[in-house]
């Protein structure tokens, strides 16, 4: 058991240490700015080109085909630097993975992990939320293509994507989630119309609403076989839910290091209590760099799709939220106008008890999965 | 970077783990049973888990950090009452201090609060602890000398008893003479000391991953058994909830107390402290709450002398205290961190 760098990840980490010093594009705090999500296309192409991307991604679709364990030494520079974290797509790369042909494969992941092509994911619904299987969005088979109507909403990132991740019902007789398939269908078309959200924190980049009027996608465009969209769905959620997949160490020791920078450069302006509810901060954030090691390292046993990554996000949830409590207690709340940062990812850090799965809903699954309990 | 279990260490768990699902105590009823613990204790010594961390040639440790955690994990799941953590901190005292190895009866005495290791200034033994004493005929303590301090022991009065029904603790008798550790036993700097501390913390984070290991299987066992309104306790999503946060406790403890664990050789003296200081802050606070729902979950009956759910409750607030509990660890943690508040509160 070792929690150093060998030869070879240590060159590795210096090499991107080096980079990093004249390609940071210095976007503002993550995720608190549409500033921070309009540059984040860029950086994922800026990322990619420098061979700092899709780590331990195969290399025929783009990927380094290096250990998993790469993507955590990513992180740490990307955070140490003061970089914004990495693009989270890799649950998407592992759902088409595991559930795409091969030419599904060849033809849509080189474009997703080199950053040319954008997605969003077409899952939830008004009336299907975590009750994602009674999903009512139709496909009917229309010659070569399928035609989708239906509505889907919280679609992150539905304004830039050319592509979405869309689960539809493709049997209307068959049991909740058995008629469920995928598809990759292109966004830019006259059957979709979509529009922004504004979230509590004011930011508009994150999410929106899609509305499906006869949207045509070609039959061949469909995500492994009839009735697979549910098995795939949770593969990409077990993977949404894991902070490795994500990258978010990165996003929270950032904003924990300039927290803790605030403090140091004007002493004697914070409480003990503010300087403790930071002290939490970090002691989360440490856990979940552990923790990242610990279930990326597991990797080297072959990737699982398990369980576990609703442990993972309820780890993530916790460090995310006491981070977001830092900031308000360090950052505050500008009164007289100014700064809104710190407010705003307070306010971002309420989303993630509900993303990729609610709170509840990752406790309903380690009780029963993980330990067994009995259903109600 | 691989934080897997190496094989040896996987056997090391399961060996520990064999060991202690054979002879730990299942029921508050044995504990204290003399023949379990004395069957216990041999298997213990048998298994040479006590000599981990003494010295091998040039002065290293025989294992590192993480072979002590894994046990120390397995023996605070099965609530096991056979000592360890103070002998083990006492061969690692007696190794870096480069003094002849001790016998396994000898544990290390802690000021009352359990936070740091006992100073004895005069001669007599201080106002201290000693820890995990069961059998412990002597404790080692320190003797401040210039900027280092030396080894020295006390003979233990034969009276153990405290919190922790599987490991009790011996109050120093004040009459009693502290007496310098023999030569070859050289100084022990500032370095030594936090490497010492390094290591104390992360055993005990290991235990305290154990006892939420252990409290969080007996709690769910329960709720499969136990039966209100027609169904199991562990239906209902309040009951399945709390069983959750604290699994998920549990997990996180465990991750940030690996690399404790691994830090206590592997990093220079202050930041393996800081290492363990950052486990200790999130293990003892996460304990604490787990083993309060295990007795929650187990309703009437978990707030009897009967149930083991108390057992671990106890277990797990002496393994706190010992060498700082959560507060404590997070002071060093800002400390490390150089954040200050006004007044230079922390
Ligand atoms: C920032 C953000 C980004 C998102 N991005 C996407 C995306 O890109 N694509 C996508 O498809 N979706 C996305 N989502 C949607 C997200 O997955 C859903 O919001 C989530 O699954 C919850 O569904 P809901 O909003 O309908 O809430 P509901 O399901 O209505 O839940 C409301 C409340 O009831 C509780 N509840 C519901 N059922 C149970 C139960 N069985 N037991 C206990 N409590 C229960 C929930 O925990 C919650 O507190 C995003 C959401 C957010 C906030």
């Amino acid at each position: 058991m070792d929690f150093g760098d060998s030869l070879e990840e240590s060159q590795f980490r210096l090499r991107l240490r080096v980079w990093l010093v004249d390609n940071n594009p210095g976007l503002p705090t993550s995720s608190t700015d549409d500033e921070y999500w309009a540059g984040m296309a860029a950086w994922h192409r800026q990322l990619y080109d420098a061979g700092f991307f899709g780590m331990s991604w195969p290399t025929d679709i783009g990927g380094q085909g290096l250990s998993s364990v790469h993507e955590v030494i990513v992180d740490e520079e990307l955070a140490a630097a003061g970089a914004p974290p990495r693009p989270s797509l890799g649950y998407l790369v592992q759902g088409i993975l595991e559930h795409g042909s091969d030419d599904i494969k060849r033809g849509f992941l080189p474009g997703i992990v080199n950053g040319r092509d954008r997605w969003c994911q077409g899952f939830s619904e008004p009336d299907a939320g975590s009750d994602l299987a009674s999903l009512r969005t139709r496909a009917d088979l229309d010659g070569e293509d399928y035609v989708i109507s239906g509505q889907k909403i919280w679609t992150s990132y539905s304004d830039e994507a050319e592509w979405c991740l869309v689960l539809a019902r493709t049997d209307q007789d068959a049991a909740m989630h058995r008629g469920i398939s995928a598809f990759a269908v292109p966004m830019r078309q006259p059957g979709i119309q979509q529009r922004p959200l504004k979230m509590i924190n004011g930011v508009t980049k994150e999410f929106g609403e899609v509305h499906f009027d006869g949207a045509r996608v070609a039959a061949r465009h469909m995500i492994g076989a009839p009735g697979e969209g549910w098995s795939l769905a949770m593969t990409v959620v077990s993977h949404e839910r894991e902070p490795g997949e994500l990258g978010y160490v990165a996003r929270y020791s950032k904003l924990v290091n300039d927290l803790s920078r605030r403090v140091r450069q004007d002493p004697g302006a914070f409480s003990a209590e503010q300087v403790r509810e930071l002290g939490w901060a970090i002691v989360e954030v440490e856990m979940l760099r552990r923790h990242v090691q610990r279930r990326l390292s597991d990797r080297l046993n072959g990737i699982s799709h398990g369980p576990e990554g609703s442990v993972d996000k309820l780890l993530m949830t916790s460090v995310e939220q006491a981070v977001g409590h830092a900031a308000l207690a360090i950052g505050g709340i500008a009164h007289g106008g100014g700064d809104d940062t710190w407010l705003n990812a307070y306010l971002y850090s309420r989303a993630q008890s509900v993303m990729g799965g609610t709170s509840q809903i990752q406790r309903n699954l380690v009780a029963r999965r993980i330990l067994g309990l009995p259903a109600s | 970077m691989d934080v897997r279990l190496s094989q040896e260490q996987q056997a090391l768990r399961d060996s520990a783990a064999q060991v202690v699902d054979r002879l730990a105590p299942r029921a508050v009823g044995q504990i204290g049973d003399a023949a379990r613990m004395a069957t216990l204790d041999a298997a213990v010594a048998a298994s040479g888990w006590w000599e981990l961390r003494t010295a091998v040639d040039g002065g290293d440790s025989l294992a590192s950090g993480v072979e002590p955690a894994v046990v120390a994990e397995e023996l605070g799941r099965g609530l096991a009452d056979t000592p360890f953590l103070g002998p083990t901190l006492a061969a690692e005292l007696r190794r870096l201090a480069g003094a002849a190895p001790g016998d396994v009866t000898e544990t290390v005495a802690l000021d009352p609060a359990l936070s740091s290791l006992a100073r004895a200034f005069d001669g007599t033994s201080p106002a201290a602890v000693a820890i995990d004493a069961r059998g412990s005929a002597q404790a080692l303590l320190l003797v401040p000398d210039g900027e280092c301090h030396r080894l020295a022991r006390v003979e233990l009065p034969a009276a153990p008893g405290g919190l922790d029904l599987t490991r009790p603790s011996v109050v120093l008798d004040p009459s009693s003479d502290v007496v310098l550790v023999d030569e070859p036993a050289g100084p022990i700097t500032a370095d030594d000391l936090a490497r010492w501390t390094a290591l104390g913390l992360a055993l005990t984070c290991a235990d305290l991953v154990g006892i939420m290991r252990g409290a969080v299987d007996l709690a769910s066992a329960y709720a499969t058994e136990r039966r209100q309104y027609g169904a199991a306790i562990g239906s209902f999503q309040a009951v399945q909830h709390m069983l959750a946060d604290a699994f998920v406790a549990m997990e996180g403890s465990r991750s940030i107390t690996l690399h404790a664990a691994w830090a206590v050789d592997a990093l220079a003296a202050p930041e393996a402290l800081t290492a363990a200081t950052l486990a200790k802050a999130y293990c003892a606070r996460a304990a604490t709450s787990v083993c309060e729902t295990a007795i929650q979950v187990h309703g009437g009956i978990g707030n009897t002398w009967e149930c083991l759910a108390h057992v671990y409750l106890r277990r797990s607030l002496l393994s706190s205290d010992v060498l700082g509990n959560a507060g404590a660890s997070l002071m060093h943690v800002l400390v490390h961190h150089d954040l200050e508040a006004a007044d230079g509160l922390r």
